[in-house]
């Protein structure tokens, strides 16, 4: 399939001689080094990249480091000096003022970090706002406002004035005033970053729960790495306006390319990026649907661990036995587990974050249980076991650091 | 001695004034009739209206916008004013205030618009203001004589020139103010440049351009006393009548007359402004 964005060798530079810049930068003349001798501002240096239909992008970096310059030459909003930016295969530099309208019209959806929502109109008016410029239909064009507002979960705020919402909720008319126009590409530059913490994490959350319902293609722009690594499906790192690397969140974690990169992986809370799946251990024994205390008991024994997991007939995850109940299930010569086994336990699934368990495990006395999506046993999480799968990946080789 | 000889800016200006009117006052004198006639017949219909009439509309007017207290000033103002016998000057300065602040509207809006929009338009447009502001409004008396004549409509050419600087100036700055990112947000949306105009700037302007309609109201107010000394009638001949026969009660009248109205107008426009900002 192809990219619907392509993005090859662009650049950005500021003033007269930008092209001079770029020249320069050819030669291979570092951004400071440009700024300093012929005092050119290079934004965006030779960056490439591509992005699939329906795939959410996440361009990183501190400010300063060119990702809202970036995203800004996407849509044209910001001439580049050089390079190639392609749309669905077409070359958008190449369109002029008429066509390039007509482009930002039906692809682009922009949502900005400060929403940027027109103050004398109402919800509803600021979601039609991109249909209006279409010269949409009056009744097609409320229509398809109100699908959007209920899209984000305004339903009822339609008559408000920006200034009566907090700031997730204007947040939220903005995504709506993008989605409203159905564009192929979204682009969120800082969307969520004016949000205090926990409506931005409820934000993040609603906007994986949209992206699954409308699959568009977004770039997210953040500087925010634990933003960036939850919501991206790949990520890609900027500094200084040039590309460092590119890569899944696993990638960037576990191979930071620079000392840049493993900058800003080090400050990352390993719990809320970790899974269930790699941090958990194959279950070494577990008591079958036929298994009576005193089987159970030999296994638990065997292993020397003090609990064990119960399956059903279908080899579903039943509950966990305990050693102590098990031994006294047999003195009284009971011949089925039935009656000991605690079915209240913690399920997890492969995805979960290690952040949603963490705490249950510090006072659990036996593994956090982890199933697949037909609740078969795949895998059981011990605190000891854990601890060392964050320290492993916590660490980053010291070698080069002198 | 070498004496540098005057330079002749005085025979010059007045050489080209001559020009000017000797070849295109009959197009000036035939618009000057054409608006006479407009003037005389809107303060032919406010007088049509009962003064009783008229201040109770104005009163309701003033209810509408702003609060009562406004309204019950308005009410006794106007009323004082008819008390004072001043009701026919006070609408013929009313109307050529209105004339002329629409006139200046009229220009200096779309100038303000264009000046924000384009940086050529912006550097030609500003200086001349700068010049149109500060030249004494006394200056474009007696040039426009020679083309409208003495009377009304020369008042109104002065008071135009000198008032319309804020309605450009207030516009050009509102719209200069509207936030980048508004901007940005309309742009990405593929807005073009009368859509942007119109949907986002104009809007978002709006209480700045009311602040300069506001002033240019004022301004009109203060030359009504300088447009009567060619012949324009109103409140402002009331007082330069009092000053020229050394009547300071009579002058004082016509002053306090052009005082009411002018808080009337002063603070309805500022109202209307303010109005649109919520």
């Amino acid at each position: 399939m192809n990219p619907i964005i392509e993005v090859k060798n662009l650049y950005k530079a500021f003033g007269n001689r930008a092209k001079e810049g770029v020249r320069l930068h050819q030669q291979g003349k570092s951004k400071d080094e440009i700024m300093r001798e012929a005092g050119i501002p290079v934004g965006v240096a030779d960056v490439s990249f591509e992005v699939q239909q329906g795939e959410i992008l996440v361009i990183m970096g501190l400010s300063g480091s060119g990702k809202s310059t970036l995203v800004r030459c996407i849509n044209r909003l910001i001439e580049p000096t050089a390079g190639e930016v392609r749309i669905d295969g077409t070359d958008i530099l190449a369109l002029g003022r008429h066509d390039l309208l007509q482009l930002r019209q039906k692809k682009f959806g922009m949502v900005f970090q400060n929403f940027a929502l027109l103050p004398h109109r109402t919800v509803l008016h600021n979601v039609e706002f991109g249909l209006e410029i279409q010269k949409t239909d009056p009744v097609k064009m409320e229509q398809k406002a109100m699908e959007a507002i209920n899209l984000v979960g305004l339903e009822g705020w339609e008559q408000s004035y920006p200034d009566q919402l907090s700031g997730g909720m204007q947040q939220r008319v903005g995504l709506a005033r993008a989605l409203a126009v159905d564009p192929d590409i979204l682009l969120m530059d800082e969307a969520f970053s004016a949000l205090d913490p926990l409506i931005r994490r409820d934000m993040q959350d609603e906007l994986i729960n949209l992206q699954e319902r409308v699959q568009k293609t977004i770039l997210f722009i953040t500087h925010d790495l634990d933003e960036a690594l939850k919501i991206g499906d790949r990520i890609i790192l900027l500094k200084d306006g040039a590309l460092v690397q590119e890569g899944t969140a696993e990638d960037i974690l576990t191979n930071p390319a620079t000392r840049y990169v493993q900058k800003f992986v080090e400050d990352v809370d390993l719990t809320k990026v970790l899974t269930a799946r790699s941090v958990m251990k194959k279950p070494r024994a577990v008591a079958q649907y036929q298994d009576g205390p005193r089987v159970a008991l030999r296994k638990m024994d065997e292993e020397s661990i003090s609990s064990l997991f119960a399956l059903d007939k279908a080899h579903k995850l039943k509950g966990v036995v305990m050693a102590a109940d098990a031994v006294d299930a047999a003195k009284r010569g009971e011949k089925i587990l039935d009656h000991i086994i605690n079915t209240d336990i913690i399920k997890v699934k492969l995805d979960t974050p290690v952040a949603e368990f963490f705490s249950d495990l510090a006072t659990l006395q036996y593994p956090v249980a982890v199933v697949d999506d037909n609740d078969k046993l795949v895998g059981v999480i011990i605190r000891g076991s854990l601890l060392a799968g964050l320290a492993e990946r916590g660490t980053v080789d010291n070698d080069n650091n002198s | 001695m070498i004496t540098i000889p005057k330079f002749p800016l005085d025979k010059g200006v007045e050489a080209v004034i001559d020009f000017l009117s000797d070849n295109f006052a009959f197009i000036t004198k035939a618009v000057a009739k054409v608006v006479e006639s407009g003037l005389e017949s809107i303060v032919d219909g406010l007088m049509w209206l009962h003064p009783a009439v008229f201040i109770l509309i104005a009163a309701l007017i003033a209810w509408r916008i702003a609060k009562w207290r406004m309204a019950l000033f308005t009410a006794l103002g106007f009323a004082f004013i008819w008390n004072l016998q001043l009701w026919e000057p006070m609408l013929e300065t009313l109307a050529l205030v209105a004339v002329a602040t629409s006139i200046a509207v009229a220009i200096g809006v779309p100038l303000g618009i264009f000046s924000a929009m384009y940086q050529g338009i912006y550097r030609t447009v500003f200086p001349i203001l700068d010049f149109m502001q500060t030249m004494p409004a006394f200056v474009y008396l007696i040039p426009a004589i020679p083309f409208f004549g003495l009377g009304t409509v020369s008042a109104i050419f002065s008071t135009v020139i000198f008032a319309m600087p804020p309605a450009i100036r207030l516009t050009c700055l509102g719209i200069k103010q509207v936030p980048a990112p508004l901007i940005e947000a309309s742009d990405s949306f593929g807005a073009n440049r009368f859509q942007k105009l119109v949907k986002v700037q104009l809007p978002i302007a709006t209480p700045t351009m009311m602040a300069g309609v506001n002033q240019t109201i004022m301004l009109s107010l203060s030359m009504v006393v300088i447009a009567a000394m060619i012949g324009a009638g109103g409140l402002g001949s009331e007082v330069w009548t009092g000053i020229q026969r050394l009547k300071p009660g009579m002058a004082f009248e016509g002053g306090l007359g052009v005082v009411i109205l002018a808080i009337v107008l002063d603070r309805l426009t500022q109202k209307l402004g303010a109005k649109d900002k919520s």
